[in-house]
């Protein structure tokens, strides 16, 4: 396993506040790796620093090999960036202004091939300042993956999409794995992140309060499970850390089929809520 | 998806990297980017600052129609002869608002653009791209140039056909005008990036605009410069505007109105020394002050 980003004990203040406060974060080649936290929890700009927009304060960062902060047209040439939304180039034509960021490229994808991608093609001749939000949002992808990046950047890319629109979006990153490309994204929709992530890393008063796969988040899969059914026209509940047992034995008192049952685990949102909780009250 | 090489930047990539980061020590010094880069790019930006231009209909109608009526307003309001000289008060306006057209395509246009630009975080976007921010520049200078060229052009046939404005016939007045036309519009252009971080909103530019408005009057732009009074002149004489101005003067009045200028003389000498001055100024502005983020974004 091979990294494509790393960073240890990054920091950044504004003021006397510091909005990362020694994170390290590691993302492996070839991953889709999700970073989930509330508002003003740091996500921007922490991912503004990997993207070499910003200064950082202390700390050491190495993305692709190179850090951000020296970074030149090379190294620019191979990542992909998609900023939170965004409404410039009003005055250009889709067509026009993936062509115009390919062409900033050395070697790029055919334009073409990257609007049909996101699903633009009949918006090629379409004014930018005409598409509609999810539209809108298509073409800041397009013009993050028209560079071809190895490693590619996603701040809050579905914010305003439909539920459908969203599901076109996840099968385009999926792709995008597909072929090799790295990609840390932002989002606010865990179900995003379970959906694509192989891990995700919750970033909490500027520091990053767990990283694991989706499903094991905050012990998600050892959590213990409650288990529901109804008895006597009641409904009846149990928790327990053997849900399996807990079942054949409701089985055997049933006789077959058990009335209304369903074992719950605890939610990724849960899981979240609980991370970012607990470490807001540890800030006190 | 297929990959496109584009016109042999690769090998140029590689070769450069080896060449210079070979001396630095580790070989991860950031590089500059190749001047071929930087003008192959350039003409890209080039392109799509014109076309932006040409799709802006309402800022298109009033950069082109406002010196226009302008010129008329002041034509029809002072006529006749300027005392002791051979012009028309017609065509000191003339060359006045030629002297405009420049100061708005550069100064006022490109501050107000690269502001939106800011704003809306194109420049941010653009960042994040092997562009070089030279070709950045390359395509608003060209973008200023053009849109000078056309409202200067405009000037010219109001002023000759309505004025009574005459083109000279001497290959060195042209010569004048194409050096002072230069100059002027550089220095304005890059005053113009200078001042775009004065513009904090899109609805900001007065910042710019108000200032502008009193230098031209300052320089002589809709007053005869040598009837304002001294202490206004000596003020004016600190800026590009009166010079720019004063310059048109020398290529399009008749020769003996050089004597009722301040100097009694174009002073072509002092007048290139000034514009070369303020592009230095705005040079090193845009140097100190070019953000590619806004202030309300960290």
């Amino acid at each position: 396993m091979t990294t494509a980003l790393r960073a240890r004990g990054l920091r950044k203040t504004y003021g006397d506040a510091a909005a990362l406060d020694g994170v390290d974060l590691d993302v492996a080649t070839g991953e889709i790796f999700a970073l989930l936290g509330p508002n003003g929890a740091g996500k921007s700009t922490a991912v503004e620093i990997l993207e070499g927009l910003r200064d950082r304060d202390g700390g050491e960062v190495c993305v692709l090999g190179t850090d951000p902060a020296l970074a030149d047209y090379r190294w620019r040439a191979r990542i992909g960036v998609v900023l939170q939304e965004a409404r410039d180039f009003t005055m250009l034509r889709v067509g026009e202004a993936v062509r115009q960021f390919g062409a900033y490229y050395p070697a790029h994808r055919d334009p073409d091939e990257v609007i049909a991608a996101v699903g633009l093609t009949d918006q090629t001749r379409t004014l930018t300042s005409r598409l509609s939000g999810g539209q809108r949002r298509r073409l800041d992808v397009a013009l993050g993956i028209v560079g071809d990046p190895e490693l590619l950047f996603l701040d809050e890319p579905t914010t305003g999409f439909d539920p459908a629109a969203r599901r076109r979006f996840w099968e385009l990153i999926r792709s995008l794995r597909t072929a090799g490309t790295t990609v840390l994204l932002t989002t606010h929709y865990l179900d995003e992140a379970e959906a694509l992530a192989d891990r995700v890393g919750v970033l909490a008063g500027g520091r990053l309060v767990e990283v694991a796969a989706p499903d094991k988040l905050g012990g998600r899969d050892q959590a213990q499970a409650v288990v529901a059914w109804e008895q006597d026209g009641k409904r009846r509940e149990q928790t327990t850390t053997e849900p399996t047992r807990l079942i054949a034995e409701l089985a055997a008192r049933f006789r077959g089929e058990i009335p209304g049952l369903s074992v719950v685990r605890p939610s990724l949102e849960d899981i979240y809520l609980d991370l970012i909780g607990s470490d807001q009250e540890g800030e006190r | 998806m297929s990959t496109v090489t584009t016109d042999g930047a690769i090998e140029q990539l590689a070769g450069r990297a080896e060449g210079e980061a070979g001396a630095e020590a580790g070989g991860g010094a950031p590089l500059r980017t190749p001047l071929r880069e930087v003008w192959r790019i350039g003409r890209i930006r080039m392109g799509v600052e014109l076309r932006q231009l040409t799709r802006n209909s309402s800022l298109l109608i009033y950069t082109f129609a406002l010196p226009v009526v302008m010129l008329l307003l002041f034509g029809t309001i002072f006529r006749g002869r300027i005392d002791g000289t051979s012009a028309t008060y017609q065509q000191v306006y003339a060359t006045g608002m030629i002297g405009m057209c420049v100061i708005n395509g550069g100064l006022q246009n490109l501050a107000y653009a690269v502001a939106i630009e800011r704003h809306t975080k194109a420049l941010k976007r653009l960042r994040t791209t092997p562009m070089p921010a030279a070709s950045y520049f390359l395509g608003k200078v060209a973008s200023v140039l053009a849109a000078t060229a056309a409202q200067v052009a405009v000037m010219l046939l109001v002023g000759v056909t309505v004025m009574g404005l005459k083109l000279p016939a001497d290959a060195g007045r042209w010569f004048t005008f194409a050096w002072v036309l230069v100059l002027g519009a550089t220095a304005c252009s890059l005053l113009g990036i200078g001042m775009s971080s004065l513009i904090r909103s899109e609805q900001g530019s007065a910042i710019v605009w108000l200032p502008i408005m009193v230098l031209q009057f300052v320089s002589g732009v809709f007053i005869v410069f040598s009837s304002l009074p001294s202490a206004v002149q000596q003020i004016g004489a600190l800026f590009p505007v009166k010079w720019l101005c004063q310059g048109m003067r020398s290529v399009f009045l008749p020769e003996d109105f050089k004597y009722s200028e301040p100097a009694q003389g174009w002073e072509h000498g002092r007048l290139a020394l000034v514009l070369v001055g303020w592009c230095v100024i705005g040079l090193l502005l845009c140097l100190r002050t070019f953000s590619w983020r806004g202030r309300d974004d960290g």
